[in-house]
């Protein structure tokens, strides 16, 4: 298959590289841009004029909801809204059910993923067995099965011995462990930030200090083993600042944020919005502000969208008892353009964090458009307005506390491995 | 989400879910109605007609007796059809979900839903999903609202002390889990109350509870001195004892209401407890039963209260 890709505005985050050219992709991956190669026959050709041609998204975390919950979302539906959001390369946590915590799991998981259409699937593991934080998991079988990374997804460790050792085990075999920082005992049972909402509508609350507490054991834990340690979904201005510090001392970690924290805080839950119920919680306005910052100062390396496809039975609950999440895989391009435009960023550096900074997390080549590189490639129209609907949303999951919101930027095509997956009517 | 979602487009109340950002001009108006109703109870024939032919449905997901009661003694002396449901053991023990329970008891007809719920929200999840007919009364929902309470809080006050603006309240406990000091300080900071403090360790309070309007004493001295109005909360017996409160006795001899401490008050100040009383923990036997307590008209003008919340949902 070879596509020729004519008149589009082409931006490599990677390099910098914002130009009108034209692109070209053969056997799955990009082979010049500007000036064809000699011989090239297209066998397709996209008429970019208008659009930005970006490399293919990479998000560092979709759940799939396979296996499991098939009930929420299937493999297939969740796929292929990834692609309808531009994303090509996708790392899934191990929240499934069972957890991924067995080679064969990951096996049928690769497989399902390979014989569907939809974006490239890196399995991220399960760092402890059943995620339960007491016995650790075949690191290297799992990574032999195609694993990228490990991580308790949102089960907190209890023990910290058992994180010490995790990570102490993980670095012999350099592998990067994935942790998302809350304290098991502050964090329970709350649902919302500790703040104004949570004073005025009685919901139980997750103070910031279950964030942080569980930020400086995992921090002090880096520097003693040297892990490689990637910070998912930081919520809270403190938060982010110890991550600075960790930075700068040299520390081997990185970090990413939800794209929905980036936009939302604790007042968007009231009155019980229980699509505003999401793990962790929206916090206050400093603390999404100081987000917002630390992604265009590059103290948080990653945007993801954090999908979480949800049912709406599991939603239309008292907000307590309504399941958390936010799907999210269609909105991760329009909302970070959101937040590029209102920071006055331009688009190269609006599309780091998803794309090639991510696919740098994640490890694999991805999220880069030069020659060489495969052909997985996002062309959108970034002046494109739609709005944010049940119906418009290809997820299963209608779970989104955008819904009603208008969206700037809008994917025509999704180029995966060298053909066209996804192609916008 | 539509803060309003208890009035109707012309501004009436139709569902009462909460106090929080309801006008003045509305709680002095159910004050008002409720005033009406008073008499009605010393009268032989206590009923009028105001819901005549009106279905209402008690839905009490979690257990009460005085609140439910009233309600129904309410509904009744409005000439409604009550059923009481205690759902907590039937149909969610059988998975039902919380909308289906509310969509096949709207099937039969209801005309309102008076509901009690352990999960904070869960009535303003309800009137987002019934016919626009019906009415939603919350009968308080966990730790958010318990409006019917604060409202006869305020007719409570408003009775003794001819109203709100020259007023120093205290509301003494257990904050943090309570929906009846979340009503209660909604409705007095709506209705002018330039002083409201709240009095308890820290364990016990909210972290942002300033936002709202209070201002935070963490000890009886400073607290209630020279307050005109003293609320004491409940402390539920499950929290006297771990990691919020060491012994119910500590918690008497910091935070408990004595006459000794009554002295710090106001001389004509006026004592008030939501109920059930824990005698010896919050309160003083001798406080609770003394000149200066509240406690019983405090129920029995909640029967006019809550008659006069359930005409004005019904007629709107």
């Amino acid at each position: 298959m070879k596509i020729h890709i004519k008149n589009g505005r082409i931006i490599d985050p990677a390099s910098g590289l914002d130009a009108v050219q034209d692109v070209y992709l053969a056997a799955g991956r990009i082979v010049a841009l500007g000036q064809a190669p000699a011989d090239f026959h297209a066998n397709a050709e996209i008429d970019a004029a208008g659009l930005v041609v970006a490399p293919g998204l990479v998000d560092l975390a979709v759940r799939l909801r396979e296996p499991g919950f098939e009930y929420m979302a299937t493999l297939e539906s969740e796929m292929h809204a990834a692609a309808a959001g531009g994303i090509t390369s996708l790392a899934c946590p191990p929240d499934t059910d069972p957890p991924l915590d067995e080679p064969g799991l990951v096996e049928m998981l690769k497989f399902r993923a390979k014989n569907s259409p939809g974006p490239r699937v890196y399995p991220v593991g399960a760092l402890t067995w059943k995620l339960k934080g007491e016995r650790l998991t075949e690191m290297a079988e799992l990574t032999e099965a195609g694993c990228v990374a490990f991580s308790q997804a949102d089960c907190p460790t209890v023990d910290t011995r058992v994180l010490l050792h995790a990570l102490e085990y993980a670095s012999t075999l350099n592998l990067p462990v994935w942790l998302r920082p809350e304290d098991a005992h502050l964090g329970k049972g709350g649902v919302v930030h500790d703040g104004i909402v949570s004073a005025r509508l009685g919901l139980a609350a997750i103070p910031v200090p279950a964030e942080t507490v569980a930020l400086a054991t995992i921090i002090l834990l880096v520097r003693e083993t040297r892990a490689r340690v990637h910070l998912c979904r930081l919520s809270s201005r403190a938060g982010v600042e110890m991550v600075r510090l960790a930075k700068a001392d040299g520390l081997p970690v990185t970090c990413d944020v939800a794209i929905h924290h980036v936009h939302l805080t604790d007042m968007d839950v009231a009155d019980f919005n229980a699509n505003c119920h999401v793990t962790p919680p929206f916090r206050s306005q400093r603390d999404r502000d100081a987000i917002r910052q630390a992604i265009a100062d590059g103290v948080i390396d990653a945007i993801c969208s954090d999908h979480a496809p949800v049912d709406d039975d599991a939603k239309e609950k008292p907000f307590q008892e309504s399941e958390p999440g936010v799907t999210g895989v269609e909105l991760l391009l329009p909302l970070t353009l959101k937040w590029a435009r209102e920071a006055g960023l331009s688009l190269a550096d609006a599309l780091a964090p998803i794309t090639c900074k991510a696919a740098d997390i994640l490890g694999v080549d991805a999220g880069r458009l030069a020659v060489g590189r495969p052909a997985d490639l996002c062309l959108f129209d970034p002046d494109a307005t739609w709005m944010v609907s049940e119906r418009s949303l290809l997820s299963l999951g209608k779970n989104s506390p955008f819904l009603g919101y208008e969206m700037q930027g809008r994917v025509r095509y999704t180029v995966i491995d060298g053909h066209i997956d996804y192609k916008a009517n | 989400m539509n803060r309003n979602l208890q009035l109707t487009a012309d501004g009436k109340l139709h569902h009462l879910l909460t106090l929080d950002g309801l006008p003045a001009r509305i709680l002095t108006e159910i004050l008002d109605t409720a005033e009406s109703f008073v008499s009605i109870g010393d009268r032989d024939v206590k009923k009028v007609p105001l819901l005549r032919g009106k279905a209402v449905f008690n839905l009490f997901f979690e257990n009460s007796t005085r609140t439910r009661t009233t309600f129904e003694i309410a509904a009744k002396r409005l000439s409604a059809d009550v059923f009481n449901l205690n759902i907590s053991t039937s149909s969610q023990n059988k998975g039902e979900t919380l909308l289906d329970t509310v969509a096949n008891l709207s099937a039969m007809q209801a005309d309102m839903f008076v509901v009690r719920h352990a999960s904070s929200g869960a009535p303003h999840l309800i009137a987002r999903h019934v016919a626009p007919h019906i009415s939603v009364v919350n009968a308080g929902d966990g730790r958010c609202a318990h409006p019917t309470q604060g409202l006869l809080d305020m007719f409570t006050i408003r009775h003794y002390k001819g109203g709100f603006h020259n007023l120093r309240v205290a509301i003494v406990g257990d904050v943090l889990h309570s929906r009846v000091a979340r009503s209660q300080i909604h409705a007095l900071t709506t209705l002018g109350c330039p002083e409201l403090r709240v009095v308890a360790p820290k364990t016990l309070l909210p972290r942002d509870v300033e936002s709202m309007g209070v201002h935070v004493h963490h000890t009886m001295e400073t607290g209630i001195k020279d307050c005109d109005v003293i609320i004491m909360l409940r402390l539920q017996n499950e929290r006297m004892q771990g990691d919020l409160l060491p012994s119910a006795g500590e918690y008497y001899k910091n935070w408990g209401l004595t006459p000794d401490k009554m002295k710090l008050a106001r001389p004509d100040a006026i004592v008030m407890h939501p109920g059930p009383m824990n005698r010896g923990v919050e309160i003083d036997s001798d406080v609770a039963d003394g000149k200066h307590s509240v406690i019983l008209p405090q129920v029995t003008f909640g029967i006019a209260v809550r008659m006069a919340v359930m005409s004005m949902v019904a007629g709107n």
